[in-house]
């Protein structure tokens, strides 16, 4: 890498322990770094602790054993220089579109004329002109994600962390918010960690993809997926899909231990 | 029309009642005809009888009904909130809870007195249980993603407990408030009706001990139809405040 890692993830191990039952090993000792700008995907089996590792980064969960650096400060609780996008949106539900999205603005304490404009221009950015007044309940689930990405994107977070955004959303609707994320990352640069377990998804939107096994959660490999994200045809060209065949038998064995089936 | 439809059954139960009375069906003294009983809330209102006892009682409930409002809804968010306010708190919580309040009139006489005070005091301490675990359900019931949302976009923890957990326990808090309202009315006229000088409460006791029974009758249904106001001006308040919820694609 030839820019200095914006994030340091250094041997990072992390012990889930839930309200009943025994602790589970949720990552074992897990290193990685990603650059200014960079978009890397964390892919894996559910339950391979990606989720965690994205909570860890995002300073929701505190880092017990390892270490996390942004721009080589260790995190220190969850921040504003790091914007997250949950897989069920997380909108306040009493909050309108525009509520919601100023919300992050006001927190930021930008001027009232100011954080309205701003509101504006990414309902825009996002295409829910029209919208701005509705609560979450009355959208689809793709606006509602798309009104979570406008909210995150709006107080401009150095760090985008993506928590399977498009898991939620059919098949057609998550197609088509890969390609507007795509836009709207090329519009305005961010390094972004997105978590996913679809191994086309991560091909397609990543630079990178750190594949994960499960339990203990480790990196097993990564793997570069550059691509030219424009190219409408990328999902027939031969490179891409060798790509994802790749990627696809590296998780797939991770996939099969994690439901815990065995071999007859 | 269709409102009208619906309250009809009680334009029927106020023939019956009339006729059941003028015909003689059952003895006058046990039920005056609803024509005598409405002359006699005219009387009262006119010379202001109703309306002094009336202001006293709303004062005392709105007083109380107030109290545990704020109070309980304080209460209910930190026990969710913080573990030790909770351990302290739960098991007091819990042995209260089932206690019918009305056994304590007497000890709120013993402490306060006769007046406002003892009335206050009751009502808020009955009051306050419901609201508190509304408030408890509700903000405990506060998605973990929200709170990390607002975290992540610099609120701090009170701006936080103000911004997600209030508004998560916004539901279960309004129906708390909601049984605190009806329990409000239950308690004013109980302990009223027991030692007070003035009220709601005190008056239907008078007028009963006096034989006044049209007028009597007048005060029980008084207090019948504002109890009946201020849960339907509750409940326009409460679909207003969660219409965020109600509204569906």
């Amino acid at each position: 890498m030839a820019a200095p890692a914006q994030i340091v993830i250094d041997r990072v191990s992390h012990l889930y322990r839930p309200p009943r039952g025994r602790e589970v090993l949720a990552l074992d000792d897990v290193s990685l770094e990603v650059a200014n700008r960079e978009f890397v995907a964390l892919l894996g089996p559910s339950g391979c602790g990606k989720s965690t590792l994205l909570y860890l980064i995002g300073g929701f969960l505190p880092v017990e054993k390892g270490a996390i650096l942004i721009d080589r400060n260790p995190v220190a609780g969850p921040g504003p220089d790091r914007g997250i996008v949950f897989q069920h949106f997380a909108l306040f539900p009493w909050k309108t579109v525009r509520g919601n999205i100023l919300y992050g603005l006001e927190r930021q304490g930008m001027p009232k004329d100011e954080r309205e404009k701003r509101a504006m221009d990414f309902i825009e950015l996002v295409g829910l002109h029209g919208f701005e007044d509705s609560y979450p309940s009355q959208l689809s689930g793709g606006m509602r994600q798309r009104t979570a990405i406008a909210r995150t994107l709006a107080f401009d977070p150095k760090i985008l962390l993506m928590d399977e955004p498009f898991g939620a959303l059919d098949a057609q609707t998550r197609g088509l918010m890969q390609s507007e994320l795509l836009r709207i990352w090329q519009r305005t640069p961010k390094t972004v960690i997105f978590v996913t377990h679809d191994v086309q998804e991560a091909v397609y939107l990543a630079d990178r993809v750190a594949v994960m096994s499960a339990r203990p959660g480790r990196i097993k490999t990564i793997v570069d997926t550059k691509f030219d994200k424009n190219d409408p045809n990328i999902f027939k060209a031969k490179a891409f899909v060798e790509k994802v065949d790749e990627l696809w038998n590296l998780v797939k064995d991770e996939a099969i231990k994690a439901q815990g089936v065995r071999a007859p | 029309m269709k409102q009208f439809i619906r309250y009809l059954p009680l334009l029927l139960l106020a023939v019956t009642w009339e006729l059941a009375a003028r015909l003689e069906l059952v003895s006058n003294t046990a039920l005056p005809p609803l024509s005598d009983v409405i002359l006699a809330w005219v009387d009262m209102i006119k010379d202001g009888e109703l309306l002094t006892n009336g202001a006293s009682s709303l004062y005392r409930a709105g007083a109380g009904l107030g109290l545990s409002i704020a109070i309980g809804g304080v209460l209910g968010i930190t026990m969710a909130w913080w573990k030790p306010v909770n351990v302290l708190l739960a098991p007091l919580v819990e042995i209260f809870y089932p206690l019918p309040k009305s056994a304590l009139i007497p000890v709120t006489v013993i402490w306060l007195g006769f007046g406002d005070g003892s009335k206050i005091l009751l009502i808020f301490l009955g009051c306050m249980l419901p609201v508190t675990m509304g408030a408890f359900n509700g903000a405990r019931s506060s998605e973990q993603v929200l709170v990390w949302s607002a975290r992540s976009m610099g609120a701090n923890k009170l701006r936080m407990l103000w911004d997600v957990v209030l508004p998560s326990a916004m539901p279960e808090l309004l129906n708390g408030i909601r049984t605190a309202l009806a329990l409000s009315f239950i308690l004013l006229v109980s302990s009223e009706l027991i030692v007070a000088q003035k009220g709601f409460g005190f008056l239907i006791g008078f007028l009963g001990a006096n034989g006044s029974y049209d007028a009597m009758y007048a005060v029980v249904l008084t207090v019948a139809f504002l109890g009946f106001a201020a849960d339907r001006i509750y409940l326009l308040i409460l679909r207003r405040t969660l219409a965020w919820r109600e509204q569906t694609p």
